[in-house]
C-alpha cells in the first residue's frame, strides 16, 4: 500500500504540468481515488483495526495533498518567472522632463529680509509706488528748492491730488517711514521693501529698482543702535561671521546725523566676497531720523527718536549671488530665471539658513 | 570738487602725510573719490639738453639729436620735431619709460637706418596740453638730469573729494582746510587780506532792485588792467583741477571760488552802459551765456543788466557781451550774494548749472563779501595791475547770527559716541562755532554754516570730528520670547501665490512697471503716464501684467525658447489705487515632442484656467463656487477666455487665449494663453479661528457612484449641467465629476452627449433600491430643468 502511494507522490514530483499534477490529485484523491479508496475501507473495520489503520492512511493522505501543494506552487512559480521574463521594459528610455519653476531672486532675497528683520522684531510694510511730493520729498525735509531734488531724478505725473500735491513714482522707499509714522504710534519697528524709481539708465542703474528701508522710532534709541543693526542683519543676510562695517559721516536730508555705510570686502578670484577688509564698497545710506520728519509726521521729536537706513534689494541680490548686470533682473529671460532664480521649496528660514 | 595737496597747504599748516589727509578727509564725511598724482606717470622723464643736431643722412625731416640728459655721456636720440635744435632744454625718455600721450613704451630702434634711443617728448606725449606742433622747449636754466615732474612742480596729488549738499562751506579748499584741522590735521591758516584802498570813486552806479533775489550786490572797479594769460602756478593749479585757464581775469575768479566757495563776476566796464543793476528779467527777455548758448528769461528769474540789456544770469553764468577779454582796461569786479531758492528755482527752469549755481544754491557766506571782494580786488590787481575805486555796497546780505540750544549728553542719547565735555566744546570751536556753557549749551552758529539747525547738527557735529568708528554699537532691545510673526495677510498671500505659481513649474519674472501706451491701450489705457518718461516705451504705468509678460515671452521665443511659462507677482496702477496683482503667460509648446506624448501641443485656454484655479486655490478662494463667466477683457480671444467670478461683479481673474491682435501686437505667432489673479478681489479671511481643525469624522459606510449621460445642446455650458446635478440631493450627492464630452455617431446633431459621475454618500444605513431609484428620478429631474435629457 504504502509503495503505492510512494510511486504516487514520485509522480506528482515529476508532474510536467498543473493539467499532470491535476490528473495525480485525481488518481489519488479524486472520488475513485486510490487514497479515497483506503479512507473507504475505514468504515467496515473494528474499533481495534481502525485503531491501527487510521493514522496510517490519513498520515498517506496528508504525504499526498503537501506533494501536490508542492509542486503547484513549484510549477506555478515557474510560469510566473517564465512570463516575467517576456515582461522586460528598457529603463534606459527618458521620461518626461519636470517643469522647473522659479522664484526670482528680487522676491527671495525680500522674503530673507523679511525673515531676518522678523527676528529683530521688524514688520514688513508697504506702500504706494504713485506718492506725492509731500511725502517723497517736503516731508522728508527736501522742500523744493534742494539740491537734493536734482539728484533724484524723479519721474513725474501730470496729475495732482486732492490736496494739489503733485503726483510721482517713489524715488526711494522713505515715504513709507512717513506713511508709518503718520498711521501708527511708537515704537514703529518695520521694514519696508519695493520698487523705486529713478530716470536713470546704464549697467549699473535701471529706472525701475528694488530697495528696502527700515524704520525704528522708539525712545532712547541711538546711532550705536543703528550699527548694531545693520551688523547683525548683515552678518545674517550673508551668513558670514567677519562682516566689517564702515560708517561714515554723509547727508541726507531726511536724517541727522547722517551715515553712508560701507561693507568691507575680500578678493578672491578676482571676484569680491563681501567679508574682511581689504576694500571698502558702500552698500547703504542711514542715519537719526530728523527732528523736523518726526513732526512732520505729528510724533514729538522731544520724546520719539530713532534711525533709518535703505538699501538697494537688488544690490543685495548681486553680492550676495554673484549676478553683475542689474538691467537682466528685468528682461525676463528664462535662462536667467533659471540661473539665478531659487525653488518654490526654498523657503528662506532662520533654522535652516536664510541663503540657498 | 578737486584740489592739489599744495593747494591744501596754503590754507592748512600740517604735517600730514596726503594718505593721512585722505584718510581723515573719508572719516569726517568729506569722501575722497580719488587721488592722483601726475608725478607717478611722469616719473621715467628727464630735463635733458640737446648737445648737437644733424640732418638724418635718410629723412629731409628728421634729425639726429644727441641729448645730454645728465648720464654723463651723449645719447643718439632720432627727433622729428620741428623746434629740435642743438643747445635745446626739453624733457627726455629713455627706453622703458612709458609715454602716457601716446600709449607706447619706448625701446631701442632703428629709424630709417639709425638707432634711437629714447625720444624727446611734446606736451601732448606727457599729457600736458593739447600742443603738438614740437618738443617741450624749458628755460635755459632747467636743471639738466633732474626728474621733469619735480623741476615743473607736478609732485601734487589731486584729491576728489564728494561734497554733499549742505556742505557748501566745503566747496572751497579753505573750508576743507577747517573742517581738517578740526579733525586735529593741524592748523587753519588765517586769510590774509591786503586792504586796497579805493583810489578813485566807483565810476558806475550799482543797486540792487531785487532784494529777494540778490539782496546784496558789492562791487569795485579796477582800472588801467592789462588782461593777458595767468603766471604758470595759476594755470598749473587750475589745470590740475580739470579747469581750463583762459585770462589772468578769468581765472583769478575760478581761483578764488575754488579756494574759498566765493563765485564772483568780471565786466568788461567798457561794454556797460549806465547803471549796473540787479533785477527780475521781464518775460521774454534773452541773454547769450558764456557757454555760447543763448537763454529765454522770465520774471522770477534775477539778472545783473545795465541800461541797454541783462549782462548775467545772476549768481548762475555770466553773459557773452560784457566778459573780460585781451583788450580789456577797466573791469568791474562783482561780488553779491543770491538767494540759495531763487537760484535753485532759476536753474531748475533754465537746466543751466555750473561752479557758481552749485555754490549759490547751497548758500555761500553771507558774512563773507567783504572778504571776497577784498582778495578778488587784490589778485586783480597782482595778475594785471591797475588801480582799484572804492568799493560799493548795494543793499545787505542776510543776517547771519544764529544760536542753537544744546545739551552735550545728546551726543551719546542721539549720536552713540562718548565725548567728554572739554572735547566737544574743543571741537565745536576749532569748526568755528561759539560755546557759552550753562545748563544747556548755547551754540553760536558760524555764517558759513547754513545746514547747522537744530541740537541734532550739533551731534552730527561733534560725532563726526571725533570720529564715527567710535560708535558704540549697542544692541536693540529684544522682547522676550521667539520672534512673533509679522507679515500681514497680504504679504503671506503673495507669498504663497508665488510659491505655487513656482512650484507648478513657472518662471518668476520682475518685468518693469512703465509700459508704452499703444501696449495699455488694449487694456483701457493707463491711468497714469509719466511726464518725463525715459522713453516712449516705458511711458504709461501698466493697467496689466501681461504687456510685460508678453514682451518677455517674446523675446524668450526670439532667443530659441520652446516653452515659455513665466509668471510675475506685481502691482496693476489703477485710476484709484494700486492693485496686487499675479499673471502669467504660457507660450510655445505645452511639452517637449516625447516617445509616450508624442508631438508637442500648443498650450490651450484649459491650461491657463488649470493654473488659475490652483493658484486660487492656494490662495484660499473658494474655487468650487467660482463661476467661469464670459466677459473677458479683449486682449483675449472672445470665444476661448472667461472670468472667474464669485457672482457676476466680483472677479477673482481672468484667463483664456489670446486674441490674435494681441499676439501680432508682440510678435508673437499662437496659441498664447494668459491669466491674471486679481489678488485684492479674494475674499478676505474671516477672523483668526485658531488652529484646532474640525473633529474627524469619516463616513461609516461607503459611498455608492452612478454614472449618467445626459444630451444637451452643443453650445451649453456644462457647468450648468453639474450645479443642476449637485443641487438634486443635497443630502446624498457628495461629488459630481465629469468625465466624457462626446458628439459624433449616436448623438442627435446639434447636441452633444455629457457623462457624469454622481457620487453618492449614505448616512446612517445603507441606501435602499428604492431610495437609490428616488435619487436618480431627482437627479434626472433636475438636469431636465437646466435642459438635459437623459441619453437612452
Amino acid at each position: 500500500m504504502a509503495s503505492d502511494t510512494d510511486a504516487s507522490i514520485d509522480r506528482i514530483k515529476a508532474a510536467p504540468d498543473l493539467q499532470a499534477l491535476e490528473a495525480e490529485r485525481v488518481s489519488a484523491l479524486g472520488k475513485q481515488g486510490a487514497i479515497t479508496q483506503l479512507l473507504k475501507t475505514l468504515g467496515a473495520m473494528t474499533p481495534e483495526q481502525r485503531q491501527a489503520e487510521g493514522p496510517r492512511i490519513h498520515a498517506l493522505r496528508e504525504a499526498v495533498t503537501d506533494a501536490i501543494a508542492a509542486r503547484k506552487a513549484a510549477l506555478e512559480g515557474a510560469a510566473l518567472e517564465q512570463r516575467l521574463a517576456t515582461e522586460k521594459l528598457d529603463l534606459t528610455l527618458p521620461v518626461p522632463p519636470p517643469l522647473e519653476g522659479s522664484v526670482h531672486p528680487v522676491s527671495q532675497v525680500m522674503d530673507e529680509l523679511a525673515e531676518i528683520f522678523a527676528d529683530l522684531g521688524f514688520a514688513v510694510a508697504t506702500g504706494p509706488e504713485i506718492e506725492d511730493d509731500w511725502r517723497n520729498f517736503t516731508a522728508l525735509n527736501i522742500p523744493e528748492t534742494h539740491p537734493a531734488r536734482a539728484m533724484h531724478d524723479t519721474f513725474y505725473f501730470p496729475d495732482q491730488d486732492a490736496g494739489g500735491q503733485r503726483m510721482l513714482l517713489r524715488t526711494h522707499t522713505s515715504p513709507v517711514q512717513i506713511r508709518t509714522m503718520q498711521s501708527q504710534q511708537p515704537p514703529i519697528y518695520i521694514i519696508a521693501p519695493g520698487r523705486t524709481y529713478r530716470s536713470d539708465s546704464d549697467a549699473t542703474h535701471t529706472p525701475m529698482f528694488h530697495q528696502v528701508e527700515g524704520l525704528v522710532i522708539d525712545r532712547g534709541i541711538h546711532l550705536g543702535h543703528l550699527k548694531w543693526t545693520l551688523e547683525t542683519f548683515l552678518k545674517a543676510y550673508f551668513e558670514r561671521d567677519d562682516i566689517v562695517l564702515r560708517m561714515r559721516p554723509s547727508y541726507f536730508p531726511f536724517t541727522e546725523p547722517s551715515a553712508e555705510v560701507d561693507v568691507g570686502y575680500t578678493m578672491v578670484k578676482g571676484r569680491r566676497v563681501l567679508g574682511g577688509n581689504e576694500g571698502w564698497m558702500e552698500l547703504l545710506g542711514s542715519g537719526m531720523v530728523h527732528p523736523k520728519v518726526i513732526a512732520a509726521c505729528g510724533l514729538d521729536p522731544e520724546e520719539w527718536q530713532g534711525f533709518a537706513f535703505g538699501c538697494g534689494i537688488d544690490r543685495l541680490a548681486m553680492l550676495k549671488y554673484g549676478m553683475d548686470d542689474l538691467r537682466a533682473f528685468f528682461d525676463g529671460d528664462l535662462r536667467w530665471l533659471k540661473h539665478y532664480g531659487f525653488s518654490a521649496l526654498d523657503v528662506p528660514t532662520l533654522s535652516g539658513g536664510v541663503g540657498a | 570738487m578737486k584740489f592739489t595737496l599744495s593747494w591744501l597747504k596754503e590754507h592748512l599748516d600740517t604735517e600730514a602725510s596726503a594718505a593721512e589727509i585722505v584718510q581723515t578727509l573719508t572719516a569726517i564725511g568729506l569722501e575722497v573719490e580719488g587721488v592722483e598724482n601726475p608725478a607717478e606717470k611722469l616719473a621715467p622723464f628727464t630735463v635733458a639738453r640737446v648737445l648737437t643736431a644733424e640732418r638724418h643722412p635718410q629723412a629731409d625731416k628728421l634729425q639726429v639729436l644727441s641729448v645730454d640728459a645728465g648720464t654723463g655721456e651723449a645719447i643718439q636720440v632720432v627727433c622729428g620735431a620741428p623746434n629740435a635744435r642743438a643747445g635745446l632744454v626739453g624733457v627726455f625718455g629713455a627706453p622703458g619709460a612709458y609715454v602716457p600721450g601716446s600709449d607706447i613704451t619706448l625701446k631701442v630702434a632703428a629709424i630709417r637706418g639709425v638707432e634711437s634711443r629714447g625720444m624727446m617728448c611734446s606736451v601732448r606725449e606727457l599729457e600736458l596740453g593739447e600742443e603738438h606742433d614740437g618738443i617741450i622747449e624749458l628755460p635755459e636754466d632747467a636743471p639738466v638730469g633732474a626728474r621733469f615732474a619735480d623741476y615743473a612742480g607736478l609732485d601734487d596729488p589731486v584729491i576728489d573729494v564728494a561734497i554733499t549738499p549742505n556742505r557748501q562751506d566745503c566747496m572751497g579748499v579753505h573750508g576743507i582746510a577747517r573742517d581738517l584741522a578740526a579733525a586735529g590735521l593741524g592748523g587753519l591758516r588765517p586769510i590774509s587780506i591786503k586792504e586796497i584802498a579805493g583810489a578813485f570813486l566807483c565810476p558806475i552806479e550799482i543797486r540792487t532792485e531785487d532784494e529777494e533775489g540778490c539782496p546784496a550786490f558789492y562791487g569795485r572797479v579796477v582800472r588801467g588792467v592789462r588782461n593777458g594769460p595767468s603766471p604758470r602756478w595759476l594755470q598749473q593749479r587750475l589745470k590740475a583741477v580739470g579747469q581750463r585757464p583762459i585770462s589772468a581775469l578769468v581765472d583769478m575768479t575760478n581761483y578764488i571760488m575754488l579756494s574759498y566757495g566765493r563765485p564772483l563776476h568780471v565786466y568788461d566796464l567798457a561794454t556797460l552802459k549806465g547803471a549796473i543793476v540787479a533785477r527780475r528779467a521781464r518775460d521774454g527777455e534773452e541773454v547769450l551765456a558764456l557757454n555760447g548758448k543763448s537763454y529765454r528769461l522770465d520774471q522770477t528769474m534775477t539778472v545783473i543788466a545795465d541800461d541797454a540789456q541783462v549782462h548775467d544770469i545772476g549768481g548762475i553764468m555770466g553773459g557773452e557781451h560784457s566778459g573780460v577779454t585781451e583788450a580789456t582796461t577797466d573791469i568791474l569786479i562783482e561780488c553779491a550774494y543770491f538767494d540759495p531758492e531763487h537760484i535753485a528755482r532759476t536753474g531748475q527752469k533754465l537746466g543751466l548749472t555750473s561752479d557758481a549755481r552749485q555754490r549759490f544754491e547751497r548758500g555761500v557766506d553771507p558774512a563773507f563779501l567783504d572778504t571776497g571782494l577784498a582778495l578778488a580786488t587784490q589778485m586783480a590787481v597782482e595778475l594785471a595791475g591797475g588801480e582799484a575805486s572804492e568799493i560799493v555796497r548795494a543793499g545787505s546780505p542776510p543776517s547771519v547770527t544764529k544760536t542753537v540750544s544744546y545739551r552735550p549728553e545728546r551726543a551719546r542719547a542721539l549720536g552713540g559716541v562718548e565725548v567728554p565735555k572739554a572735547e566737544q566744546r574743543a571741537i565745536l570751536e576749532r569748526l568755528g562755532f561759539t560755546v557759552e556753557e550753562g545748563e544747556s549749551w548755547t551754540i553760536g552758529v558760524p555764517s558759513w554754516r547754513r545746514d547747522v539747525d537744530g541740537s541734532a547738527d550739533i551731534v552730527e557735529e561733534v560725532a563726526r570730528i571725533h570720529g564715527f568708528d567710535k560708535i558704540l554699537t549697542t544692541p536693540l532691545p529684544r522682547r522676550p520670547g521667539v520672534a512673533a510673526p509679522t507679515a500681514t495677510p497680504e504679504q503671506m498671500l503673495e507669498r504663497k501665490v508665488r510659491r505655487t505659481a513656482a512650484a507648478r513649474g513657472l518662471n518668476e519674472a520682475v518685468t518693469w512697471s512703465f509700459i508704452a501706451e499703444s501696449e495699455a491701450a488694449p487694456f483701457g489705457g493707463s491711468a497714469w503716464v509719466l511726464e518725463n518718461p525715459i522713453s516712449e516705451e516705458m511711458k504709461a504705468m501698466r493697467p496689466s501684467l501681461l504687456p510685460g509678460l508678453l514682451a518677455a515671452a517674446s523675446r524668450n521665443i526670439a532667443r530659441g525658447a520652446d516653452s515659455v511659462r513665466l509668471f510675475e507677482v506685481g502691482r496693476r496702477y489703477l485710476a484709484d489705487g494700486e492693485r496686487p496683482t499675479l499673471g502669467l503667460v504660457l507660450a510655445g509648446e505645452r511639452g517637449p515632442r516625447h516617445w509616450r506624448t508624442g508631438k508637442a501641443g500648443g498650450f490651450d485656454a484649459y491650461d491657463a484656467k488649470a493654473e488659475a484655479l490652483a493658484i486660487l486655490a492656494a490662495a484660499g478662494a473658494p474655487v468650487e463656487n467660482l463661476q467661469a463667466l464670459a466677459g473677458a477683457s479683449g486682449v483675449y480671444h472672445p470665444g476661448r477666455s472667461a472670468r472667474l467670478s464669485l457672482g457676476p461683479k466680483n472677479a477673482l481673474a481672468e484667463f483664456g487665449e489670446l486674441h490674435p491682435a494681441t499676439l501680432k501686437a508682440f510678435d508673437l505667432s499662437g496659441p498664447v494663453v494668459a491669466a491674471e489673479i486679481f489678488l485684492d478681489a479674494l475674499p478676505k479671511k474671516r477672523g483668526a479661528s485658531g488652529h484646532m481643525r474640525e473633529a474627524y469624522s469619516p463616513p461609516a459606510l461607503q459611498a455608492v457612484k452612478r454614472d449618467f449621460a445626459f444630451l444637451v445642446p452643443s453650445d451649453a455650458a456644462a457647468d450648468t449641467l453639474l450645479r443642476a446635478v449637485r443641487g438634486a440631493d443635497k443630502q446624498a450627492i457628495a461629488a459630481v465629476s465629469l468625465f466624457d464630452v462626446f458628439t459624433g455617431q449616436g448623438v442627435p446633431e446639434g447636441e452633444k452627449s455629457v457623462a457624469v459621475e454622481v457620487t453618492l454618500q449614505p448616512g446612517e444605513k445603507s441606501f435602499t433600491d428604492e431610495e437609490l431609484k428616488g435619487i436618480s428620478e431627482r437627479i434626472v429631474a433636475a438636469a431636465a430643468k437646466a435642459g438635459a435629457r437623459l441619453r437612452d
